[in-house]
């Protein structure tokens, strides 16, 4: 590529090497405006809508079958008619057009079941119908939120226009202290840089931490990006990711052919691929910000109703009281997050007069809690568990709130009415934190109640 | 304002006038989303968690003046699909939730970056919006803002991305 401002050879940001690999370029700028082609159109319980409105294009079928990943995961099981009704176009949808991916309800939800599946491999250009597509930065793939309307011109035109973006770069140092996870280092970006801090932006992490880091915890950091606007987001891809990926995919042959990998492969050999197709910013990338996080300075920490970004740390708040905690969502729903509320609760009962809710992200991750014995324990301390899904996150069921009731949530949006009525009131914290906090009937450190 | 925002067509309305980081939770809650998605069943629920007042006072070319960050959070189009038939024509504010942004020109709802505008407007006050000239007008002062690009403006005036998909599929 020769053109004035782009030249190939110039350092680039991990947002113009994946955008560039999307558009079929050598090399993009940042601002350009480039056409897109997904590796996976990402669209769940609103398929239906979607559908509604490609069928005014006149096609008889979407031109990207195999590139779409469809999940039931916002209201599972069917909590109404209309519900039932929606879920039952989807799956007519999903027959009638051969959609390569397709996953029931129970299944989990789409970011997390996407990633356990190793649909989404690193350097991929994901766009979804849902706003926590960034999410798939943990794995080293570009991931972006579109409307409705945008997937149905992908559905029908297999592109989309995107602006390739702005980054911003935060490098991650030292170690996390006990009782602090990612969910705090997210609260802690967003409390400093603010609710729009990465808004239009990549966010780009990178530093020795993230090898210090487990898979589960990064999914969490990453996904919270949404919540400080950024256009997506992204960890670098290392050993434990493409290991993560490669046993995946030998499980799952059909899937690897898709991919260009081929039968009989060891998992070393696949391991491979997946590190050749990685993309990785250049070290003297232009970044229109640069931070650099201490993670041993991070503490827990809560953000407060309505804002995400009003944070404070877990011990300045004095005596909130609450009525429900909840445990789920793609941003802190996994087998670590359920490890560390066992952790808290095991052998200890939820307050009098608090509900603990908890809604596994996924089946796997339901299914392994089982096998551990943490859902057996955690129901004897009191708590609830939902299908794998959304829960009650965006207010659809399973654990709404009424007016004046106040609820602590591992997920990642309070703002008001979003769990319910608006009179309610969500704290977004650690699941370490929220299970604490159930024992306590109070938001508290957990440090409090296993000492 | 009577049909869709067109070039060369100013509109006149009213100022309802918001805070920062307005998300789409307010603006179209969320308990809603799955089961509500036509413009008739949309509307009656624009702002209902922000302003319940809304949906029965807005008329045909009323603007929003807001903030910071409008329309963050989710990606739900009834966002900008309920304002858009509520009969609101744009949405002024200091910056936009990058979702909401596309999805509002999607649809012929303006948002524009106006900080000027947003220092200035107070609510209720009678303004004119000009595409053409990429002006808001109070009285005899006019706010300008960044043109939108000739792909935005095409796509506006086609009636909004569906309609500008189907006729360039149409069109072979």
């Amino acid at each position: 590529m020769t053109e004035a401002g782009r030249p190939a050879d110039m350092a680039r940001t991990f947002a113009q090497k994946a955008l560039a690999r999307a558009a079929g370029e050598v090399a993009v700028a940042v601002g350009e405006i480039v056409d897109a082609r997904p590796d996976i159109a990402l669209s769940h319980d609103n398929t239906a809508p979607i559908a509604e409105i490609w069928r005014q294009f006149g096609q008889d079928r979407v031109v990207i079958p195999e590139r779409m990943a469809v999940t039931l995961d916002h209201a599972v099981p069917a909590p109404t008619v209309r519900h039932a009704r929606n879920h039952a176009e989807v799956r007519a949808f999903v027959a009638e057009q051969g959609i390569g991916h397709f996953f029931e309800v129970g299944r989990g939800i789409c970011h997390q079941v996407l990633s356990e599946e190793a649909i989404v491999l690193p350097g991929d250009l994901v766009l979804g119908s849902d706003s926590h597509t960034p999410h798939f930065g943990w794995l080293g793939a570009f991931g972006a939120g579109v409307g409705r309307s945008e997937m149905a011109v992908l559905w029908a035109t297999g592109e989309l226009w995107l602006r390739v973006p702005e980054s911003i770069r935060i490098r991650l140092e030292g170690t996390l202290g006990e009782w602090v996870t990612t969910k705090d280092v997210a609260l802690t970006l967003i409390g400093d840089l603010g609710a729009d801090g990465a808004l239009y932006r990549s966010v780009e992490f990178d530093g020795r931490a993230i090898a210090g880091l487990s898979l589960d915890s990064r999914a969490a950091l990453v996904n919270m990006m949404a919540e400080m606007g950024a256009k997506n987001a992204y960890m670098a891809p290392d050993e434990d990711v493409f290991r993560y990926l490669a046993g995946r995919l030998l499980t799952r042959p059909g899937r690897r052919k898709s991919r260009g990998s081929e039968p009989g492969e060891t998992s070393g050999k696949v391991a491979d691929r997946l590190r050749e197709r990685a993309l990785y910013p250049d070290a003297c990338a232009e970044y229109v910000a640069e931070h650099v996080l201490d993670l041993s300075s991070v503490q827990p920490r809560v953000a407060c109703p309505h804002q995400v970004d009003d944070t404070v740390g877990v011990c300045e708040l004095e005596s909130v009281r609450i009525d429900q905690a909840f445990i789920g969502t793609c941003t802190n729903g996994r087998l670590e997050d359920l490890g560390a509320v066992h952790r808290v609760m095991a052998g200890r009962r939820a307050a009098p007069g608090t509900r603990m809710v908890i809604v596994p992200a996924s089946s796997e991750v339901w299914n392994e809690a089982l096998a551990r014995g943490w859902v057996a324990d955690l129901a004897a301390a009191g708590a609830v568990f939902g299908t794998p899904g959304c829960g009650p996150c965006m207010g659809n069921h399973l654990g709404v709130l009424a007016p004046g009731e106040v609820c602590i949530s591992s997920a990642n949006r309070n703002f008001q009415g979003r769990m319910g009525d608006r009179g309610a009131e969500i704290y977004l914290a650690s699941p370490a934190v929220v299970a604490a906090s159930a024992i306590a009937g109070r938001i508290v450190h957990p440090r409090e109640v296993t000492e | 304002m009577n049909g869709p925002v067109k070039i060369g067509r100013p509109f006149r309305g009213r100022v309802f006038r918001y805070g920062d980081h307005v998300n789409t939770d307010v603006i179209f809650p969320g308990r809603y989303t799955y089961t509500k998605s036509r413009p008739e069943e949309v509307v009656p629920h624009a702002l209902e968690d922000l302003d319940p007042t809304f949906a029965g006072r807005v008329r045909p070319g009323d603007v929003i003046v807001a903030g910071w960050n409008w329309g963050c959070g989710s990606s739900r189009e009834q966002a900008a699909v309920c304002l858009r038939y509520a009969g609101v024509g744009a949405v002024i504010a200091r910056s936009f939730g990058r979702i909401f942004y596309r999805n509002a020109l999607n649809n012929g709802l303006l948002a524009i970056v106006c900080p000027e505008a947003v220092d200035a407007l107070e609510e209720g006050a009678e303004v004119e919006v000009d595409l053409e000239g990429s002006a808001i007008r109070c009285g005899d002062i006019a706010y300008e803002f960044s043109p939108f690009s000739p792909a935005v403006r095409s796509m506006i005036n086609a009636g909004g991305l569906i309609e500008q998909t189907r006729r360039r599929l149409a069109e072979g």
